[in-house]
């Protein structure tokens, strides 16, 4: 580790240049409880001076056993586990575990569930952008952004508790559809809220993308190689930032993205500064999806017609027999998935996420692993940081969103 | 040798041109590729299908456990192409007694924490891994959560 000075060369000829690695670093511990960690991130900063020469990211500290956890409930119930693991975008991964297990079932799930699927996780990647805007720009110092995106946060959490009846945990897409039909005067709630985001979006960008103290603070910061963000794993709104056109919703289309017009916004200067461009844009191009479900929403059920699998409508339980023998066994024993392995990813805001589940054709998943993207996306900190100021640190760990439950599972 | 529809698939074919006792199994199943290895022959299979087949990223690293069954694990390994919009899974199968296998950590250095999180959780070993520690549970945890012979409550004291 340690780098003696080296002999006969005098300390005042390369004082203006690049700090050389003394003798004596020091080991600095940020977290598990760093409040700019966002949760029980604890990293070990190797110093010298304020250059950061080495770190190493220690996690495991939120790690709840979610996975052995999915094989001990049957299909339906693991859906509420789901929220659990990303607790900022609850829906995303509803969504992704719903698709795994639809295409383990070969179950095809109606239009207007689909599209619902979509207007509910668009407005799941606002909630999450926004909290992520509002921290971030707490860490470097701009405190009223917190309070603006937390307001437009309000009226996401009110739109999804009147859906769902909760606020953070929703559960709301079930194998098979939705959990509940869409409550009654949704459309014009979603409306009046989409009808003013995007100047809120102008808002946010008034007070940060012109600011110098913004600027500074994260233009030229926190880059890092595309070729080393693919080795370490890296997706999501990163790799747009340094100019990667990748996105799960355009390159492998699910739940019907392929009918939304919407760009994948990307920039190349690969730093903060871009990564925060990316979302905010992001922000901008899912309001638009939001806004094209809103008006294009096609009429029909919204659960598939698969009654070994769906709940059965109250009304019916107690008019017909066979739907109340059906609800008796989907609520007893679950229902039985055909044996086979499927690996659904989709696009969380944070980046790729995947679903590899394995069914050994009973009622409850044989093996469920998560990829998350906070997992991936954190494995390039040491990377990320290496050299930069610890300030800079802040900046740099801000900007790869990421959330512990979502990292340890 | 090649099923029949897995030899109209161009990974596969090309897989088994560039070593022909490398598959010992495949399918294509709702779409997805699953290739299974020959246990030795993980990383030039990798090597091969990230420099030679445009599967540039390595999407995730986890393991099945098929207990009481024998081989009792499974390696699998999810790649991706950007460029081709494919993806394809890898597996490896491993007995249940010391259950070892090749570190592909030469091949992505993003495999290291993916690793880490299998030796943790199942207690395979990654021969030729650079930093071989548990990630998620305490260092002096005894076991491993994810194997199907490990409890799921506590025990009682």
């Amino acid at each position: 580790m340690s780098d003696p000075a080296i002999p006969g060369v005098s300390v005042t000829a390369v004082a203006d240049e690049q700090p050389k690695p003394g003798p004596h670093r020091m080991v600095l511990n940020m977290g598990p409880q760093h409040p700019s960690t966002h949760g029980v991130l604890r990293l070990l900063l190797e110093l010298d001076g304020e250059n950061v020469m080495k770190c190493q990211p220690d996690i495991g500290y939120l790690h709840t056993g979610i996975e052995k956890e999915f094989e001990q409930k049957n299909y339906q119930q693991d859906v509420t586990l789901t929220d659990r693991v990303d607790y900022l975008a609850p829906l995303s991964n509803n969504l992704g575990w719903c698709l795994a297990t639809e295409k383990l079932l070969g179950l095809e799930i109606p239009p207007q569930a689909q599209w619902m699927r979509v207007m509910l996780t668009e407005l799941t990647r606002l909630n999450s952008h926004l909290v992520w805007l509002g921290t971030h720009a707490i860490d470097i110092g701009a405190m009223s952004v917190f309070l603006y995106c937390f307001r437009e946060r309000e009226d996401i959490l009110r739109i999804f508790e009147m859906f769902s009846g909760q606020r953070m945990m929703t559960s709301y897409f079930r194998i098979g559809g939705l959990a509940l039909e869409p409550p009654r005067g949704w459309q014009q709630r979603v409306k009046k809220f989409i009808d003013v985001f995007p100047s809120r979006v102008d808002e946010y960008e008034d007070l940060l993308t012109n600011n110098r103290i913004w600027t500074g603070r994260t233009k030229g910061i926190g880059h890092i190689s595309i070729e080393d963000m693919l080795d370490l794993g890296v997706t999501g709104p990163m790799l747009r930032a340094a100019g990667l056109k990748v996105d799960v919703r355009k390159d492998t289309p699910y739940t019907s993205y392929e009918k939304f017009d919407f760009e994948v916004p990307t920039r190349t200067e690969n730093d903060v500064f871009a990564r925060y461009q990316v979302r905010v844009e992001e922000m901008r191009q899912s309001a638009r999806i939001v806004k094209q479900a809103l008006e294009g929403m096609p009429p029909g059920a919204w659960k598939a017609d698969a009654p070994h699998v769906v709940l059965p409508d109250r009304e019916k339980m107690k008019t017909q027999m066979e739907a109340l023998i059906y609800h008796f066994k989907i609520v007893t024993e679950g229902f039985r998935v055909p044996a086979g392995e499927v690996y659904q990813v989709i696009e969380s805001p944070r980046g790729e996420l995947g679903y590899y589940v394995v069914s050994d054709g009973t009622a409850r998943p044989y093996r469920v692993h998560m990829r998350t993207p906070s997992f991936g996306n954190l494995q390039c900190t040491p990377t990320l940081v290496m050299g930069s100021l610890i300030a800079d640190v802040i900046a740099s760990i801000g900007s790869m969103d990421f959330v512990l439950g979502d990292t340890d599972r | 040798m090649l099923s029949e529809n897995l030899r109209q698939n161009a990974v596969a074919t090309a897989v088994d041109a560039f070593d022909a006792d490398a598959i010992t199994a495949g399918k294509l199943d709702r779409g997805e590729l699953t290739l299974e290895i020959a246990g030795g022959k993980i990383v030039s299979i990798c090597g091969f299908l990230k420099y030679d087949q445009k599967f540039i990223r390595l999407s995730s690293v986890t393991a099945v456990d098929w207990y009481p069954a024998e081989p009792r694990f499974e390696v699998v390994y999810h790649l991706h192409s950007i460029e081709l919009k494919q993806r394809v899974r890898l597996k490896c199968r491993l007995s249940g007694i010391d259950p070892a296998i090749e570190s592909i950590t030469s091949v992505w250095r993003g495999a290291n924490w993916y690793e880490r999180e299998v030796f943790d959780l199942f207690g395979i070993n990654f021969v030729g891994h650079p930093d071989l520690r548990r990630i998620m549970m305490p260092d002096d945890w005894d076991g491993h959560p994810l194997r199907k012979d490990y409890p799921v409550t506590g025990t009682r004291i």
